[in-house]
């Protein structure tokens, strides 16, 4: 357990080292990003240089840079000079409100897609395969596109663009949530087929019990297994997709500030998003690491 | 035919008239009738294939997704089958008939406890009231020889050992005190002694009463046990009778091969695949051409191996024997160079062996060969048979496909194989491919290391037969690895016993296995299967009129 | 036919890229503002688009940059991870943990943040963007590349080859290496329906081939404003992404059923 925490730890300085390493490699004079359209004096940019501390060796920099971040420090924005922190922080809840909306979303439909069609035959077996493989096959955008133009072009019942209330949240949910309960849906199904022809459902069956006992009793944990390590797909196909989402649904958040900070070469802010993501993602495996243990006994020795 | 054995009074717990189960358009099993009587011993025997655990399975309605099953009757528990409807069966698993499969490893799910396991058939049927089920539970795992069970309820089967976890299967398998226990393969996998100690726990539910339907590959198995004996083969069953009748008295010639390929002491020197036949003489030599002294090697804090020695005579097969972890395997690695001892050493035609930089060993690497249980894993996927036996040879392309052919027929293997994928071949015939390649270099030592374990008996005897062949004609020597006390036996010379990673007994094959001097090595010994005595005299020695007019009985 | 039909589409789609002019003969960047928004049929059989540019004109040519970027990063993408994977799969334990262990943190970042990255350091463009899908496509290939080295390197073949006398070099060259490469073909293929969906993506974001240049995701975009009126604009671009992902879907998964069967 402290082994992974400490792989998580290693992770995230390695994260945080490649960033640094990104900032060297762009192109263009930091300074030069600095300024801007602002006035532009050797007394300025020696200010400049003084109060980013760019005249320091580079290692002692990227010293300082890590002591930053420690400190929760994410450095300034280009563009706007605020604190990063500060930028980010606005914009978190949206974008959790979203991913969580589809994360429940995709895990709810996946869960009625394995449990409807698991063992029911050649038929809906190649209905669920067919759908995993639109789902996988069509861009995420794609989807919200269609939705979009079906539910609030044609038929009004959703807003358009937006993020006031609840109706807001349901497109964008489902557009981000669809490919995912696709693909978690054949992979519970699999997994529930799977286990649904192990020797010990033969020897559960032949115990007396219904087949739907076996499922909830049985199957259904072992299925969870390979879902489980699914875990950093799922995770980064919600926080990419959400840049996506946000922009295509005009939602604020996360994504949004990313895109606007990719444009304009606003670097610290890109990081900086970066930077959450992976602490998200290293996060979210570590705790599914842990329910795999919980799963799955055999992996505690 | 005479049924009449078993006594007419005992009521019929199973009857099935010309069973008959399908997956697709093929036809599994093929009109096979079977009853079983209460407190009786039923046992059907047959090989891969023959359709035996598909038949044992219908009888619960378990044959499996996309199954058709018909019968001309099917009287199960008094009721007829025919018009059971899901509800119907899932009120007779478990409380008429319990199920006890191979290997309670996947057979036992895998992320439950024990007495959950046990628990459940007690919920399902409503046996016991919930307050009582775990008491139960612990009668149960006590019942079945668990020791402690109130420590090993709460464990789950990859925690146990493979006895314990089929001792568990049993447990939850008359949990609600069925009539009937069908046993597939109960004790398949398991070491010798322990399925002994499985199937006395068997025999003691039969004491007590419970009829018992027995699936196994193996007659020796079935032998202490059965009342009556059906031997199956394609999906139908060719032999019927009493135990004894059966096994000393076999009508039906496939019967009376089967029960000639199990090689044991007294197959010495014979064909197990044409019986009486004998098998050229393999002298031994003087030259000692592979040796092992002190071998030891730990994985960790265990020692796999610990202070073995061995020595391999030109022209000599010396058998090792031993239970599961007692070191086999990793004592054929030492010897193959494919491990480095942490301490002793292997000298190969007299010259060092182990310790040597790789670089050194290699032109001395064609003088040992490897015949391994899994061939189809020692194949390169993507290679044809051709290139597989070729791969060892190093010679010129011209020469090579002459050689590769040669070595196909000295196997035992038509040409044409040499295009084909490994794949598509048999398992006896894939074996036949490794022992191909391991022959090409021409090596002065082979080691086998459980070369026939995963083969029919059938296919066995034909594999053993061409292992002795080719040693009589080369001169090879051989360490022949076996769990088997009974295929080392037959084919050893000289037999090593191992236990732990020590080797306990060493010796000439007839004097260690028929009178061993270590208390392991005869607890090993007692502990093996028998077939009884009087089916050895019987099967070889009948003449081809006989057989003829056997064929045609009835 | 259900066997050929994605084969097939695959078959058209590589002529589209080679030789869009077989299949249109309008410029695809020829605006006619007279024409805009116009509904299938007639002299655009497709519909136009806002500015009455020719849809189909647009689906057929925007393959070239759709596909070829998609290709370019996997073929990148591919080489690099092949060459990562085997010197971490063949590399002495220290080496090849540091290798994992970088694989590992790169694959820490969604794949689409990633590319986003790299475009936000290197600027918008067909370069960058086949060079942000490649780089964030890169761990998986390595990962996949050095845990099939280790398979094959730990196989009974492997073994077997050892007591045959066979030096290292001969194993390597002989079992190993054709083992793992063998199932790059198919890899590749469904990274490349991947590595299609992420370049629609990073064009739709617009940060791929530049305005007035056709592109799926970038007419995506651009028809997403007129959702209401010209259904078409968005559903034939839509459309080529889809059935060009699901056929290199379906044939790679084909191809490595067939590879599986092989394999025991």
């Amino acid at each position: 357990m402290i082994r992974r925490l400490l792989a998580g730890v290693a992770v995230m300085w390695a994260a945080a080292t490649a960033a640094y390493l990104a900032l060297l490699l762009a192109p263009g004079d930091t300074v030069d990003i600095l300024v801007g359209d602002g006035p532009d004096t050797p007394e300025i940019r020696a200010g400049i240089i003084a109060e980013w501390g760019l005249d320091r060796p580079e290692v002692v920099q990227y010293l300082a840079y890590l002591g930053r971040l420690l400190r929760g420090d994410l450095g300034r924005s280009y563009q706007s000079q605020r604190g990063v922190g500060e930028i980010l922080a606005g914009q978190v809840w949206p974008t959790a409100q979203l991913t969580l909306a589809a994360a429940a979303t995709g895990v709810a439909l996946a869960g009625v897609i394995a449990l409807v069609t698991a063992g029911r035959g050649r038929w809906s077996r190649t209905a669920a395969s067919a759908a995993e493989l639109v789902s996988v096959s069509v861009p995420p955008f794609l989807v919200g596109i269609v939705l979009l133009s079906v539910f609030s072009f044609t038929l009004g019942w959703f807003p358009v663009s937006g993020a006031a209330g609840p109706e807001a949240l349901v497109l964008p949910a489902l557009a981000l949530g669809l490919p995912i309960a696709g693909v978690l849906g054949q992979v519970l199904r699999d997994g529930l087929e799977r286990a649904l022809e192990q020797p010990f459902a033969v020897t559960a069956r032949a115990r007396g019990l219904t087949e739907r006992a076996l499922v909830a009793r049985h199957a259904l944990r072992h299925a969870l297994l390979p879902v489980v390590t699914l875990a950093g797909w799922f995770t980064g196909t919600l926080l990419g997709g959400a840049v996506i989402t946000e922009v295509l649904f005009g939602r604020p958040g996360l994504g949004q500030v990313a895109m606007q900070a990719v444009t304009g070469g606003d670097l610290p802010v890109v990081m900086a998003v970066v930077l959450l993501s992976a602490v998200v993602y290293v996060t979210i495996s570590t705790l599914l690491d842990l329910a795999y243990r919980v799963i799955d006994p055999r992996v505690r020795a | 035919m005479t049924v009449s054995a078993a006594p007419p009074l005992l009521r019929t717990l199973v009857a099935v008239e010309d069973l008959r189960v399908r997956f697709g358009r093929a036809e599994v099993v093929r009109g096979v009738s079977l009853a079983v009587r209460a407190g009786e011993c039923v046992a059907v025997v047959g090989e891969s294939g023959s359709g035996k655990s598909v038949t044992a399975r219908s009888l619960l309605g378990l044959a499996g997704p996309g199954s058709t099953v018909t019968a001309g009757s099917f009287r199960i528990g008094g009721r007829d089958a025919l018009r059971f409807g899901q509800a119907d069966w899932r009120r007779l698993r478990g409380r008429f008939a319990g199920l006890v499969l191979q290997d309670a490893l996947v057979s036992l799910d895998p992320l439950r406890t024990v007495a959950a396991e046990i628990a459940e058939v007690l919920a399902v049927h409503d046996v016991v009231p919930r307050a009582r089920r775990r008491d139960r539970v612990l009668e149960l795992l006590a019942s079945a020889g668990v020791p402690d069970p109130e420590a090993r309820a709460g464990q789950r089967p990859h925690e146990l050992s493979g006895g314990l976890r089929q001792r568990v299967l049993i447990a939850s398998a008359i949990a609600a005190d069925p009539e009937l226990i069908i046993a597939d393969e109960p004790t398949t996998a398991l070491d010798v002694t322990v399925q002994a100690q499985i199937l006395r726990l068997l025999a003691e539910r039969k004491a007590a009463g419970t009829a018992l339907l027995l699936i196994s590959h193996d007659l020796a198995v079935v032998a202490s046990i059965a009342d009556r004996i059906l031997v199956m083969k394609d999906g139908r069953v060719v032999e019927e009778g009493p135990a004894d009748e059966v096994l000393s008295d076999p009508r039906h010639p496939y019967t009376r091969t089967l029960l000639a390929a199990v090689p044991s002491a007294a197959s010495r020197g014979t064909r197990l695949s044409a019986p009486g036949t004998p098998v050229p003489p393999r002298p031994v030599t003087d030259v000692q051409v592979l040796a092992g002294t002190g071998l030891t090697r730990a994985y960790g804090t265990r020692k796999a191996v610990d202070g073995v020695s061995f020595s391999l005579r030109e022209g000599e097969t010396l058998g090792v024997v031993g239970e599961s972890g007692s070191g086999k395997t990793t004592l054929a690695r030492l010897a193959l160079g494919l491990l480095e001892p942490d301490d002793g050493r292997v000298t190969l035609l007299g010259r060092p062996w182990s310790g040597m930089p790789e670089r050194a060993r290699r032109p001395l690497r064609s003088r040992v060969q490897l015949v391994s249980q899994d061939p189809l894993g020692s194949f390169d996927p993507r290679h044809t048979v051709g290139r597989l036996v070729a791969e060892p040879l190093g010679l010129p392309r011209r020469e090579r496909r002459d050689r590769v052919l040669d070595l196909l027929e000295r196997v035992g293997l038509p040409p044409e194989l040499a295009a084909r994928h490994p794949r598509e071949l048999s398992g006896g015939q894939r074996q036949r491919v490794a022992i191909a390649r391991a022959l090409g270099p021409r090596p002065d030592v082979l080691i086998c290391d459980e070369p026939v374990s995963a083969l029919d008996v059938s296919v066995q005897a034909q594999v053993l037969d061409l292992l002795a062949d080719l040693q009589a004609e080369y001169g090879t020597a051989m360490l022949f690895i076996s769990h088997d006390l009974g295929v080392v036996h037959h084919v050893s010379h000289r037999v090593l016993v191992m236990k732990d990673g020590r080797a306990v007994e060493e010796g000439e094959a007839g004097q260690v296995l028929t009178r061993p001097a270590h208390p392991y090595t005869r607890a090993l010994v007692a502990a093996v299967p028998k077939l009884g005595s009087a089916q050895r005299n019987a099967s070889p020695s009948k003449s081809p009129e006989e057989r003829h007019s056997s064929m045609n009985r009835k | 036919m259900r066997v050929l039909a994605p084969l097939a589409f695959l078959v058209l789609l590589a002529a589209a890229v080679a030789v869009p002019g077989l299949f249109t003969a309008v410029d695809p960047l020829a605006a006619d503002p007279a024409a805009a928004l116009a509904p299938p049929g007639g002299a655009h059989w497709l519909g136009s688009d806002h500015l009455g540019r020719d849809v189909l004109a647009r689906v057929v040519y925007g393959a070239r940059h759709s596909i070829s970027i998609g290709v370019a990063a996997t073929g990148l993408a591919v080489t690099a991870g092949v060459l990562l994977g085997l010197a971490a799969g063949l590399s002495p334990r220290w080496l090849d943990e540091a290798l994992a262990r970088s694989f590992d943190t790169l694959s820490t970042l969604p794949e689409l943040l990633l590319a986003l990255l790299v475009v936000a350091i290197a600027g918008p463009g067909t370069g960058s963007v086949i060079f942000a899908i490649a780089v964030a496509q890169v761990p998986t290939y390595a990962r996949v590349v050095r845990a099939q080295t280790f398979v094959v390197r730990r196989s009974g073949y492997v073994e077997q080859a050892v007591t045959f006398g066979r030096s290292r070099a001969a194993i390597v060259a002989g079992h190993v290496l054709p083992n793992v490469l063998g199932a790059i073909p198919v890899l590749a293929t469904i990274g490349l329906g991947t590595a299609v969906i992420a370049t629609s993506g990073l064009s739709f974001l617009g940060m791929g081939p530049q305005p007035p240049a056709a592109e799926w995701g970038s007419m995506l975009s651009e028809a997403r404003n007129y959702l209401r009126v010209a259904w078409w604009q968005a559903l034939f671009p839509g459309a080529a992404i889809t059935l060009t992902v699901i056929c290199l879907t379906v044939t790679g998964r084909r191809m490595q059923r067939r590879f599986e069967g092989r394999t025991p």
